[in-house]
């Protein structure tokens, strides 16, 4: 029982991840009929969004210590960040310390910005052309972006841990009645799913009870007529590009002290999120939703010892069989609506 | 009708003067081509395959800082480095045998595929003569395999794979590098001296040809000292999220977490145990340990605070005392302003290793070259003496063990120096079962 419960919770956080990255893909689908393969770059940009931000406040400066030497026997260069001269030590290594919640801030902006010079300077010439085409050059953007940032910030993960007093874990175990220790789960794992599930509500709640959501939910169901009601719905789907992919990003930002940031983290969840996108249903939000903490969890039921061993290498294929199955059963999948590209 | 003027003296000549000119290509070129890209100008063309692109291009692009320093070392340039501690005195700063070194580039892409071709480009296209890098033991084996048909050699870099010297060998292969069996080798005891023998392990593993001879060599090597296995758990290579893999460890009944990882799954499994409170948990009655074989600098740097106090090993660190260490580290970091990792050492060993070995045969040919380098014993080149075994084309040293540095001083010393295990330790019978099932077979020359 204890096993099931742990791979359940495992499964909440992957999921949360392939629920806000599915649900940006949904919003995009669903409003601009763009299929974004450029979607999980997004994600990897909001990621390292945190590295920069950490990398902006640990910026130095440097004395000499003559006591001590470098590994060339020369006087060693001590570096203290700007923020603990201009704050003091403690507060400025709490600084330090919160630097990927406060990320956040950054990443708002930025990946708002991003995602409108994409859409405005790229994806809008596509936006009549087949969606073999989109898939190609929104790939294409995502191979650039990747290899922009392997450029500046290396091929290596880059570490960035959680404030200090997340770092710990739960035992959850003893809460439920168990053995100490036989359901452990970290603290910043659960900031996580709590922040998706914060995220997720936010946007379902600007969507249902906004006037500018209630337009792009009318946009998404007849383009032409809220067009032909004088509503400009292009500029409203274009911030909405900006909104998924600001959602993407602040996914990134806060799955850094999961997952270490690499410049390849993008595309390792973008295929996933495709999957968990058309088992949701194309252009359904809450299917999206939906599909992404299902897949999650049962890629962790997939992944635990006995169920390999009944059946080799399932925690590889588990999430694609589901979609074969489900895709055989309900083909426009969970949730989908009718006509979604069924044209 | 035509009258044909043949007279016996004339066809004579004619013919004497046409067996000249038949055999004239042969006369002059029967030396060059008695292998593969023999050099015949002033310069040899070296090929150096490294990743410069996908996961491993941060190790790549060290190696090849150490390959051009090499080079230059070779050339009579900078301040020698490690010529000036090498035991053998063959090589002077002129080259390789008079003719200056150049070097062209590869990217292996860690894909055995990409690797062949960037290989195979390098022989055939440049001229290299020698093919040198990579940081993977797929990678190694792919290449190692196309050098053999080619006639070159391969002096692999960043290789820790049993195979690359095991099922895997050839004659025209040779690997200064350590072990998975020598990891396990040298770690085992201290292992035992850490943390007792009555132990039950739970092994993580990446599920790839390194991945398996590493579980294999680190399990016997417990084993025969009492600890016993509870579970092996292959997990795919880059999996990102172990979570699922590491929680089941929880209540496995084991007390120490094997990962048999490296690259960024080292990085990730590491981290992600750390965040799962493992090493803040007791089981059987003792505190819960993480062990991480095969170290790397690069990626103790991608761990950060998770790898204080995780034991493992290393095929060299640059804070050794010895003289070569020190005038390759000083060379390495006048050049570049960092020390260099095992794997830039590795690779400018090789190269130095290779030159030697040509100096010493007078001769490019693979097959002189090998027979220099068939146990070839040296010293000065970081690792104390050392033997480049004949059997099996391996390197015999001593092999360092470390652990995460709990408070590092800065980036560059974020592991310690626990012990340098001395060769005979980690030294095996070249028929061991771990490298059973393979052959160097016959030198090839090419050509």
């Amino acid at each position: 029982m204890d096993a099931i419960l742990i791979q359940i919770l495992n499964g909440l956080d992957k999921g949360s991840a392939y629920a806000l990255i599915a649900l940006g893909l949904t919003l995009i689908f669903g409003t601009l009929g763009v299929v974004n393969f450029a979607h999980g770059a997004l994600f990897m940009i909001g990621a390292f969004c945190a590295v920069t931000l950490q990398k902006i406040l640990t910026i130095s400066v440097t004395t000499i210590d003559p006591e001590r030497t470098d590994f060339l026997g020369n006087p060693l260069k001590v570096k203290t960040p700007y923020v603990e001269n201009w704050f003091g030590p403690e507060i400025g290594a709490a600084i330090v310390d919160w630097a990927v919640p406060l990320a956040i801030l950054l990443a708002i902006p930025v990946m708002v910005l991003v995602g409108f010079v994409m859409e405005r300077g790229l994806i809008k010439h596509f936006y009549k052309r087949p969606h073999a085409d989109q898939i190609l050059v929104t790939f294409g953007l995502a191979i650039v972006l990747q290899e922009i940032i392997k450029y500046f910030y290396g091929a290596n993960p880059i570490p960035t841990p959680a404030p200090q007093a997340f770092t710990g874990s739960l035992d959850i175990g003893v809460w439920l009645g168990f053995d100490p220790y036989s359901i452990i789960y970290p603290y910043w794992r659960l900031v996580y799913f709590f922040f998706a599930g914060i995220i997720i509500a936010g946007v379902f709640a600007f969507l249902q009870f906004t006037t500018f959501g209630m337009v792009v939910r009318a946009g998404m169901a007849d383009r032409e007529t809220v067009g032909l009601l004088g509503i400009d719905i292009d500029r409203r789907f274009t911030l909405m590009f900006g909104l998924a992919a600001a959602v993407a990003g602040l996914a990134g930002v806060m799955y850094t002290p999961i997952l270490s940031p690499n410049y390849h983290m993008g595309m390792d969840f973008l295929v996933l999120s495709f999957v968990v996108v058309v088992v949701g249903g194309m252009g359904s939000l809450p299917g999206a939703v939906l599909a992404g903490f299902l897949l999650g969890i049962l890629q962790s039921f997939a992944s635990m010892n006995e169920v390999k061993s009944l059946l080799p290498g399932i925690d590889q294929i588990i999430i694609y069989l589901v979609a074969i199955v489900i895709l055989l059963t309900r083909p426009r999948g969970l949730m989908g609506r009718r006509g979604v590209m069924e044209e | 009708m035509r009258r044909q003027n043949f007279s016996r003296r004339g066809l004579l000549k004619t013919g004497a003067v046409g067996s000249a000119g038949l055999a004239l290509p042969t006369i002059f070129t029967s030396s060059a081509s008695a292998f593969t890209n023999a050099p015949t100008g002033s310069s040899v063309t070296l090929g150096f395959n490294v990743p410069q692109t996908g996961a491993y291009a941060d190790e790549g692009a060290d190696e090849l800082r150490a390959f051009q320093l090499a080079v230059e070392h070779l050339n009579g340039e900078g301040d020698g480095g490690m010529l000036n501690t090498f035991s053998s005195k063959a090589l002077d700063g002129t080259g390789i045998l008079g003719k200056k070194v150049e070097f062209v580039t590869g990217d292996t892409q860690t894909k055995s595929d990409a690797a062949r071709a960037a290989a195979q480009s390098m022989i055939q296209k440049d001229g290299a003569v020698m093919i040198s890098g990579g940081s993977s033991s797929g990678v190694a084996v792919a290449v190692q395999g196309l050098c053999q048909e080619a006639g070159v050699i391969f002096m692999a870099g960043l290789t820790h794979s049993n195979d690359t010297t095991g099922k895997d060998r050839k004659a025209n292969g040779f690997r200064h590098f350590f072990n998975a069996y020598m990891s396990a080798a040298a770690l085992a005891p201290v292992l035992q001296n850490l943390y007792g023998t009555e132990r039950k392990a739970y092994h993580l593993t990446a599920d790839y040809t390194w991945g398996w001879t590493q579980e294999e060599s680190i399990a016997a090597a417990t084993e025969a000292m009492g600890w016993q296995t509870a579970e092996k758990v292959r997990t795919p290579l880059g999996a990102g999220d172990f979570s699922s893999y590491i929680a089941p460890v929880l209540n496995s009944g084991a007390d120490v977490l094997v990962l048999n990882h490296y690259g960024g799954d080292m990085v990730n499994s590491l981290t992600q145990a750390v965040q799962f409170g493992l090493r803040e948990r007791q089981a059987n009655g003792q505190d819960f340990q993480i062990v991480v074989p095969l170290y790397s600098e690069l990626m103790a740097r991608g761990a950060g605070s998770a790898i204080a106090g995780i034991p493992g090993s290393q095929n060299w660190d640059w804070k050794l005392e010895d003289e070569g260490t020190k005038a390759f580290v000083k060379s390495f970091g006048e050049k570049y302003g960092f020390p260099p990792s095992q794997a830039a050492h590795t690779c400018y060993v090789q190269a130095l290793l290779y030159a030697d070995a040509v100096t010493r045969a007078n001769d490019f040919n693979p097959c002189a070259v090998v027979e220099a380098l068939e146990g070839f014993e040296f010293d000065g080149m970081g690792n104390g003496p050392t033997l480049y075994r004949a059997e099996d084309h391996q390197c015999f040293k001593d092999v360092v063990v470390v652990k995460g540095a709990e408070n590092p001083q800065d980036e560059f010393h974020l592991v310690e120096i626990v012990e340098v295990t001395p060769t005979a330790q980690v030294t095996y019978a070249h028929d061991h079962p771990m490298f059973a099932g393979g052959a160097l077979g016959e030198c090839n020359p090419g050509a």
